[in-house]
């Protein structure tokens, strides 16, 4: 297993903020309840924006459980190997069900690590029968070379053509590894040149690679374009790797990333960071007007990060068992001072930026 | 005014409020200075280096503060902030060292 300062879950290590109400507790409070900062509420008011409504579905995120063969120290979901909550075969049949009558023209599997589910190459075949149009898994690449049992992933994804998101915080060693753990920088770079031999992110192949970064502190991110192009030519240079766009997106602070703010004492500043990057343009493209994310257990939230809150939809359909597209759509989403982190700037999304 | 310093952190959030007292130069100034940071014939990488060495010759605290985080921000590593660092710090020493031929000059006039 691979290293890290924090090997544990928040919720092995029985930290108050695996229980989201007490996440939930902290975001409400203080800077947000002496009036020095506006809520979200407040905030989306002042441009008629509240309630948040959604648009047309278009993408259906399933996290297939919160394990993950790493611990990385700004992970929202709190994954781990000790994390044992795994989507199981019949919750799968229920997402089936719904995968074939959506109307989403993306299915977006996500974890933890996705392929630690014993039943995740099984859905991927069953899933991809549906002839979705876009069909993301999000993979940590570590997990390629974790265990000879994953080694021949980059293969079965491509033989299902499936769009691979994956997360690479810096194009180097020191700062990929302090997020997400030591030694992750050195099997990333190998299983990404494993994916480019198959196919995956030359610039003119179908096989779609992007990748993910998200800021490794508490800063937020630079212009994505501009990331993209330094990412491209030290990848290139460096490792002979390439890929074909990078998303940026904003750490929110909820789970790990919030026990980090608030033990480094950059809580406060965040914050205020993420206020004064408010920008109602991108309020209008924010990811949960156009997603569903359903959880390892059937059940439905307006987002991923929501999910984490336990949050559930506001809706009288709130489980997989029960979906109905029409109904789900009609209702407000969820909202909370952690979703300034997708309003900043050019906004965030697990598709990066939005406006 | 409770501040028992000259600088207080939480003055910087407060920068964009000196155009209260003269709107019209204020917000000269913060076009300027927008329009400078922007991509010209220097990336805005570059000038983001740039800003942060001048920041500490300047050892200007909020300007550091600032420029440090917004390095961060491009994904600049902390081995190119701090040779940035150094080449405002070679400036300054050699800007005073230089002086030194000054003093030399004005020693070999006056020696007999």
């Amino acid at each position: 297993m691979l290293k890290e300062k924090k090997q544990q879950s928040l919720h092995k290590r029985n930290s108050e903020l695996a229980i989201a109400n007490k996440q939930l507790e902290k975001l409400s409070n203080g800077i947000f309840a002496n009036g020095e900062l506006p809520t979200f509420f407040e905030k989306i008011k002042e441009t008629n924006q509240f309630p948040l409504r959604p648009n047309k579905l278009e993408i259906l995120q399933i996290n297939l459980g919160y394990m993950c063969n790493q611990v990385c120290e700004h992970c929202h979901v709190d994954a781990g190997p000790d994390r044992k909550e795994i989507m199981t075969r019949k919750t799968m049949l229920q997402c089936l069900e719904v995968i074939k009558n959506t109307g989403a023209h993306t299915l977006d599997l996500t974890g933890g690590a996705p392929e630690m589910n014993p039943n995740f190459r099984w859905f991927v075949e069953e899933a991809s029968k549906a002839g979705i149009k876009d069909f993301i898994v999000r993979s940590n690449l570590t997990i390629i070379r974790a265990n000879k049992k994953y080694y021949d992933l980059p293969q079965f994804f491509k033989k299902h053509n499936v769009h691979v998101v994956s997360s690479m915080p810096h194009w180097t060693r020191g700062k990929t590894d302090k997020q997400r753990g030591k030694g992750v920088f050195d099997l990333s770079i190998k299983a990404l040149q494993e994916l480019n031999a198959v196919g995956y992110g030359m610039p003119d192949s179908a096989l779609r690679l992007d990748l993910v970064y998200n800021p490794s502190g508490a800063f937020l991110p630079g212009n994505q374009a501009s990331m993209e192009k330094d990412f491209k030519k030290a990848l290139l240079e460096d490792f002979g790797i390439q890929f074909h766009n990078l998303f940026a997106i904003t750490n929110l602070p909820i789970s790990r990333f919030l026990d980090y703010l608030i033990a480094s004492e950059n809580y406060e500043d965040y914050m205020y960071s993420l206020v004064e990057a408010y920008n109602p343009a991108a309020v209008k493209n924010v990811m949960c007007r156009n997603t569903i994310s359903i959880s390892w257990d059937g059940f439905l939230y307006d987002c991923d990060f929501n999910q984490m809150l336990e949050l559930k939809v506001a809706s009288k359909i709130q489980h997989v068992s029960e979906y109905n597209e029409a109904v789900l759509n009609d209702r407000n989403i969820i909202i909370s001072q952690h979703c300034y982190g997708c309003t900043a700037g050019a906004g965030s999304s697990c598709q990066g930026v939005v406006a | 005014m409770t501040s028992k310093t000259y600088y207080d952190p939480a003055d910087l959030k407060k920068f964009g409020k000196i155009s209260e007292w003269s709107e019209e130069l204020g917000d000269k100034f913060f076009e300027y200075y927008g329009k400078v940071f922007e991509e010209g014939a220097l990336s805005e990488r570059e000038k983001s280096l740039i800003a942060l060495a001048v920041a500490h010759t300047e050892m200007c605290p909020y300007c550091i503060d600032a420029y440090s985080k917004d390095g961060l921000e491009r994904g600049i590593t902390k081995e190119e902030m701090m040779e940035a660092v150094h080449v405002g710090a070679a400036i300054k020493s050699g800007a005073t060292l230089v002086h030194g031929v000054m003093m030399m000059n004005k020693v070999n006039k006056l020696e007999m």
